[in-house]
């Protein structure tokens, strides 16, 4: 029923692009992103795809004119990277404010500077209250099934909200593995036809887009964002399961990774929970009752379901590729911490910044974090709320 | 194979490490198994070293972390065994794989493997390649040396594979003189 | 559409889109005004510059000339006066306080 193929996480991403055949791409090229919309220009020149390719003279421009195009009433989608979704900022939460369901992969890439190419979460953690949902991928197979799937849970009418899809920079970016393709058919029927609500180009029921809208009513439209964000919970999953049906392959809004007995855990996004699940493997080997919580769904967070799936650990490790400098911890931490407040036998919590700029994530490094956890267990006592894992001191 | 094989590419920007690596990847995927392959990247430009890398195993591979103990090292360029350390990591009964002239001897010799556990391959794939192909590419060959020293694949799902990937991109005749290579680089490389 | 006063975030169109065409019609600006413009026949030839600048579409036209000012929308700017040529240097606008100007001309509102 699919195809197997190796795939590099950029091509899996511009081959699920071609598939779902956007109304209009508008984008700019960034490292390590670039290839996606380079392999997929290559589509809209071949006349694989009926797709309107923008190319604009910034990632400004990009959101800018990929907003104007979903206002108007078209599928549109665009990508970027690091550097490029900073310059996109402004019209970022422009996006989301005017419930536009734009699709976006964003390739995960440190910010500037010194000069960083490689891979951390810094970009998208920063644009985490932009009011999108956010979905992280361990690989390219998950990269493309995110992107099929946040198609849907963009254009939901409940949601009506863009989707950013990651992926980490050249870990999965620019590796090739095994993976399934679904059949271009299959999958133009599973994502539909997308039916905007309200667009511009509907001259007989003329709207205007993005008024002026001061203290009297930005509140309640703010509001009515959030609850969208709360709706997309419910939703993301609807839409799992149905894709579960034509793929074989089930999402939740987090995978639990032999977490059920475990005493000790770690919390873990993107690619270095693929790693982190050879470690536990090889702990539980040994007997010590390993886990892990890979967080697919960063926006909407979580909480209550983390929370029920912590409660009753007795050490819990939160990772975290960016930081939040000088905050109480990085990103993550503080979402995961908060989610534990007040729950019954809550574990300890402590934070791990790692991976920045792309430094490289070990199974040693891993396992080190998984001992300090059984340490903890021991002797009861944090030495260390927060550690700059494979840091040189 | 169930466990889980690692290979380290050493090669110089612009060779085709990377090519090779992610070729190698492709021609295991298409016989069922899993692999992956990805490069190491930096601001390397045309002639510095860089390095490359495979996971390779019968069952699905989630580690994406850097390769730091492989099994199998490949040297596509012999004037880089005085740059990199292509020992670094590589287990006592590793492989070696050298683009070279010189015998095996005179490589162990040079890399102080003369104990014999490690395996030592040479294979003058820059030769090949230009008696073949017409350029110092010395990728394809290493490749057929590679299969007859590993077994990795068949030489047939090698050339078969081959063939479809340079077959979108090159002409007939020279897809033809990339197989020769890769057939001659079989047929030579020597232990 | 208008919002009802009473309504709240639930009720609203999202985004702060505006679903009804043309609707800045209810949208009375008359009330901004502190000077009016009010028309002096005698002196108009009709060239009709102050319907061309006129922010506000309040200058109203029939059969190519002049037939009144709206003062439902006119916020009382005065570039029709600036603007005008009037005859022998008599403009046909002038801007008077808008208090003292009440029923000196049309509507009044």
């Amino acid at each position: 029923m699919s195809i197997r193929v190796a795939k590099t996480g950029n091509e899996a991403v511009a081959e699920g692009m071609r598939q779902i055949n956007p109304d209009v791409v508008a984008a700019y090229p960034i490292t390590p992103q670039t290839e996606i919309v380079q392999i997929f220009s290559s589509f809209v020149a071949n006349g694989k795809v009926d797709t309107e390719f923008v190319t604009v003279e910034s990632e400004h421009s990009a959101m800018s004119a990929t907003v104007g195009a979903s206002s108007a009433g078209a599928r549109a989608m665009t990508a970027t990277s690091a550097n490029g979704l900073a310059l996109m900022w402004e019209i970022v939460y422009i996006a989301a404010s005017m419930r536009l369901p734009i699709v976006m992969p964003v390739v995960n890439r440190a910010l500037s500077g010194p000069i960083n190419i490689h891979c951390d979460h810094s970009d998208t953690m920063g644009a985490r209250d932009a009011g999108w949902v956010q979905i992280f991928s361990e690989n390219a197979q998950e990269a493309y099934d995110n992107l099929l799937q946040a198609v849907r849970i963009a254009e939901d009418k409940n949601v009506l909200l863009p989707v950013m899809v990651t992926m980490d920079g050249f870990i999965i970016s620019h590796a090739m593995e095994v993976m399934h393709l679904l059949e271009d058919e299959k999958v133009r029927k599973w994502v539909g036809e997308y039916v905007p609500e309200n667009p511009l180009l509907d001259v007989d029921n003329p709207v205007t887009v993005g008024p002026l809208d001061l203290y009297d009513w930005n509140m309640e439209h703010k509001r009515q964002q959030a609850e969208a964000m709360i709706q997309a919970k419910p939703v993301i999953l609807e839409v799992a399961k149905d894709y579960a049906k034509l793929s074989g392959r089930e999402y939740g809004l987090f995978e639990e990774y032999m977490l059920d007995d475990a005493e000790i855990a770690i919390v873990v996004l993107g690619s270095t929970a693929g790693t982190a699940k050879e470690v536990v493997k090889a702990l539980r080997a040994d007997g010590v009752k390993a886990g892990l919580l890979k967080v697919r769904v960063f926006r909407p967070f979580p909480a209550r379901e983390i929370a029920a799936a912590l409660g009753g650990k007795k050490a819990i490790a939160v990772m975290d590729r960016s930081d939040s400098f000088n905050a109480v911890s990085g990103p993550v931490f503080a979402e995961v911490r908060s989610a534990m407040y007040g729950v019954e036998n809550a574990p300890k919590i402590v934070d791990y910044i790692y991976g920045i700029g792309g430094r490289d994530v070990t199974m040693d490094h891993i396992k080190s974090v998984y001992d300090d956890l059984a340490k903890i267990v021991k002797t009861g006592q944090v030495e260390r709320a927060l550690t700059y894992l494979g840091i040189r001191e | 194979m169930a466990k889980l094989l690692e290979i380290r590419w050493h090669g110089r920007a612009g060779q085709g490490a990377k090519t090779a690596a992610l070729v190698l990847a492709e021609a295991v995927i298409s016989t069922g198994r899993h692999a992956q392959a990805f490069p190491e990247y930096g601001p390397e430009r045309m002639g510095a070293p860089m390095q490359a890398f495979n996971r390779i195993s019968d069952v699905s591979i989630t580690i994406h972390s850097h390769v730091e103990r492989p099994k199998i090292v490949i040297v596509l360029d012999p004037t880089l065994m005085s740059v990199a350390n292509v020992k670094a990591g590589v287990p006592d009964d590793g492989i070696y794989l050298i683009n070279t002239p010189l015998s095996a001897a005179e490589i162990r010799k040079k890399l102080k493997l003369e104990d014999g556990k490690a395996k030592v391959y040479t294979l003058d794939a820059t030769q090949i390649s230009i008696d073949t192909i017409g350029r110092p590419i010395p990728n394809t060959p290493m490749m057929g040396a590679l299969v007859a020293a590993t077994g990795l694949l068949t030489l047939d799902e090698l050339i078969g594979d081959t063939r479809i990937k340079l077959a979108k991109k090159l002409r007939p005749d020279i897809v033809d003189k990339n197989i020769e290579a890769i057939r001659r680089a079989y047929q030579e490389v020597a232990s | 559409m208008s919002v009802p006063k009473d309504a709240g975030w639930k009720d609203v169109p999202k985004a702060g889109r505006i679903l009804e065409p043309g609707c800045a019609a209810k949208y009375e600006t008359g009330g901004w005004r502190t000077y009016r413009p009010v028309h002096v026949p005698e002196n108009c030839i009709n060239c009709l510059l102050c319907w061309v600048y006129c922010p506000d579409m309040s200058i109203q036209v029939e059969n190519g000339r002049f037939k009144g000012i709206d003062y439902r929308y006119c916020k009382g700017c005065g570039v029709c006066a600036q603007v005008c040529p009037g005859k022998r240097g008599n403009k046909a606008l002038m801007m008077l306080l808008d208090e003292e100007a009440q029923g000196a001309e049309g509507d009044t509102k």
